[in-house]
């Protein structure tokens, strides 16, 4: 099995303990006040909520985070095992813009490009799960953040990756999915989201992330700690200080989760993004960036806990060879590192910017690096040695039961995103470049798309309470 | 099992690329006492016109086409038998000869293309491969062929089609008869450019533009 390592175990090793040494001696700031107690409850210290850890808390708390856990699709199937050497890709999130599929121009996100992102994701084979991948900006702030995930619950049945920009928007969200799910306990036995909690880098777990960690320990549900490191600002320039920073914060995050219910599902993430000295804008197609991801994962996996990372995304502005450069080399470095959970697909203009079209042509990277990954089959049926001396010299495959039978299990049968027609085949059907092609696989998928309906009372009672929550904000918005 | 039931039943070995149910069910249609004809007409050149359009739409693969050719194949073989011995003869659609050009060895696209116009009705002359253009004169000739199929796989050789059609003309045998040529590195303007008839991208478009030139559609 084809596998990526960028850390020896004394690598790790140095990094564990520069970590512990951080958390001992420096510590963390975390500005939430339930944390802190129930931090300062089992020996650590904590002055005005900077809290310092002893290695001893991190070594009993730790190791009660599960190795992998289940994730599924909406109407309760087991849809993936996160953890082990599996990966699942699924799309960049909580884009603010999007490249309008007719014109190419990139303007703020609407309902309707959530909803076409959402049923184009359903019908990707590679895209594995959905995530709330924009902002729309035709509803009101203060509920877009759950009515993203209500968007994608009534047009997929796929599992989601998401997170909430409030305390409260958390507690609505758990409750759309506890609905869903048939209560509370349901949910916890059977997560059908991930939610994503950022520490503030360098070394702060903030007020809200902090308190959506809680509630989701409490409740059972499945987080992602996600650290996003500037590498240069908001962290050392260099990989390896990068990942004791992160480290740290990931640590506190775990040992939080695992006080308040041992055994809470949470997995190691990471965005790290290169500060460009330059531009000083922030570079997620870094090769640096990608190795901080890579190996991120390493020390998670060396921890026995599921990973994840921001990989699949592009800085470049729209589908180019930029993009196609910067999301085939993070998805193939984190398929390469068996990274769980691979956050990034569509997105571009760094996390900015969701693209219709990248999604189709990202699909095709997705499936091209888990090709690569299954590796290479070596036995008797592959070798087909007897084949070869029946077939012998001068003569073909292409009649061969042989072939037929092992195309499919063999070769990833590419999408008509990629141009494999002769020259004249190509110029006839209108000399279709790649985004013209990405656009036209949309509009298919799009128009011949059938949404799995949402079951009908389900549907009754999630309404009845989300327009009582609009009601109470004040808003006349309907849907 | 009834008639119709049989030629379902091609139909469905045909697309199965089952060769022995294929050559089982043509032994079945003649004990039946069944028109060998109309069986390899409904039973199974007909099924191979569908799979031969699925592959033109982008539907299957190529190894599936070349199953499917080969499947009717090995019941047309048995047919063929019965018809001789009846007397009977198949209408057949046109003489192919086809053949690919000197330096090239490649055979594969030019066996396809051959399978392909055999089952959809055309007799076929092969010549092989690495033919010399003095050979495709005289066997246009000797066998007096509606179409003439030109294959080149390589640059290097393509040029050779030019020579053979030119050959033709000298000979004044070019208006005896229709060529189309193939190969990856042929296009239409080339077609067009060496006075060619026809330029087929695949099997199944050789089956179409020779039905076209000789009428059919």
């Amino acid at each position: 099995m084809p596998n990526l390592k960028l850390l020896s175990n004394d690598d790790i090793e140095s990094i564990h303990v520069a970590s512990l040494e951080v958390l001992e001696k420096t510590g963390i700031t975390v500005n939430n006040s339930q944390a802190t107690q129930i931090l300062a409850n089992v020996g650590c210290k904590v002055e005005s909520n900077i809290v310092t850890i002893p290695s001893s808390v991190i070594d009993e708390f730790l190791g009660k985070a599960p190795e992998s856990f289940k994730l599924y699709t909406r109407d309760g199937l087991e849809s993936h095992i996160v953890g082990g050497d599996n990966v699942i890709f699924n799309p960049g999130s909580s884009a603010i813009y999007i490249t309008d599929s007719d014109s190419g121009e990139i303007r703020k996100a609407v309902t309707r490009d959530m909803v076409n992102l959402v049923q184009l994701v359903d019908n990707l084979d590679h895209i594995h799960a959905q995530s709330t991948a924009v902002v729309p900006t035709d509803v009101p702030g203060d509920i877009s953040e759950w009515y993203r995930l209500y968007l994608i619950l009534k047009n997929s049945t796929k599992p989601i990756v998401t997170g909430a920009f409030s305390k409260d928007g958390l507690l609505t969200m758990k409750r759309i999915l506890e609905i869903v799910s048939g209560g509370s306990e349901n949910l916890a036995k059977e997560p059908k989201a991930i939610f994503d909690c950022c520490p503030t880098s360098p070394l702060i777990w903030g007020d809200v992330s902090t308190q959506n960690l809680i509630d989701c320990a409490t409740a059972g549900i499945p987080a992602e700690i996600v650290s996003a490191p500037q590498m240069g600002a908001t962290s050392t320039v260099t990989i390896a200080g990068t990942l004791v920073q992160s480290n740290v914060e990931f640590l506190t995050g775990a040992v939080i989760s695992q006080i308040i219910n041992p055994g809470t599902p949470i997995i190691y993430g990471g965005c790290p993004a290169a500060f460009d000295m330059r531009t000083t804008s922030i570079r997620l197609g870094a090769v640096e960036a990608m190795m901080v991801a890579s190996a991120t994962a390493e020390l998670g996996k060396n921890y026995g806990i599921p990973t994840h990372a921001y990989l699949g995304l592009s800085d470049s502005k729209t589908l180019d060879a930029q993009s196609g450069f910067e999301a085939t080399l993070s998805v193939t470095i984190a398929a390469l590192s068996r990274i769980n959970v691979v956050s990034g697909a569509g997105m571009l203009t760094a996390v900015n910017c969701q693209s219709l079209e990248k999604l189709v042509f990202d699909n095709e990277i997705c499936g091209t690096a888990l090709r690569l990954i299954e590796g290479i089959r070596v036995d008797s049926t592959t070798l087909a040695s007897d084949l070869i001396m029946k077939v012998g010299a001068g003569g073909h495959y292409l009649a061969e039961k042989h072939t037929r039978e092992n195309l499919r299990k063999e070769r990833l049968i590419p999408t008509d995103i990629l141009s494999r027609e002769s020259s004249d085949s190509w110029k006839k059907s209108g000399a279709k470049e790649t985004r013209v092609r990405a656009k036209e696989i949309v509009d298919t998928k799009l128009r011949n798309h059938v949404t799995s309906p949402l079951d009908e009372q389900i549907d009754g009672q999630l309404e009845d309470y989300l327009k009582d929550i609009v009601a109470k904000k004040g808003h006349s918005f309907t849907f | 099992m009834g008639n119709e039931d049989i030629i379902k039943e091609m139909n469905e070995a045909v697309n199965n690329f089952d060769d022995e149910l294929c050559k089982e069910l043509a032994g079945k249609s003649i004990e039946l006492g069944m028109d060998p004809i109309m069986v390899l007409e409904d039973g199974f050149a007909g099924a191979l016109r569908e799979i031969g359009e699925s592959f033109g739409k982008g539907e299957i693969f190529i190894t599936e086409l070349i199953a499917a050719a080969q499947a009717v194949e090995a019941g047309a073989e048995v047919l063929n038998i019965e018809i001789t011995r009846l007397g009977a003869s198949r209408e057949t659609i046109g003489k192919v000869l086809i053949g690919t050009v000197e330096g090239d060895i490649h055979n594969i696209g030019k066996n396809i293309v051959s399978t392909m116009l055999n089952a959809a009705g055309f007799e076929i002359i092969d010549l092989g491969v690495d033919v010399p253009t003095h050979v495709f004169v005289d066997k246009v000739k000797e066998h007096k062929p509606n179409l003439l199929g030109l294959s080149s796989l390589l640059t290097t050789t393509m040029g050779k089609q030019k020579e053979i059609i030119d050959a033709l003309k000298e000979n004044g045998l070019r208006d005896s008869l229709k060529i189309i040529v193939g190969g990856a590195p042929v296009s239409d303007e080339w077609a067009r450019e060496i006075g060619a008839d026809g330029y087929a991208f695949d099997a199944s478009s050789a089956v179409k533009i020779s039905l076209e030139l000789m009428g059919r559609k």
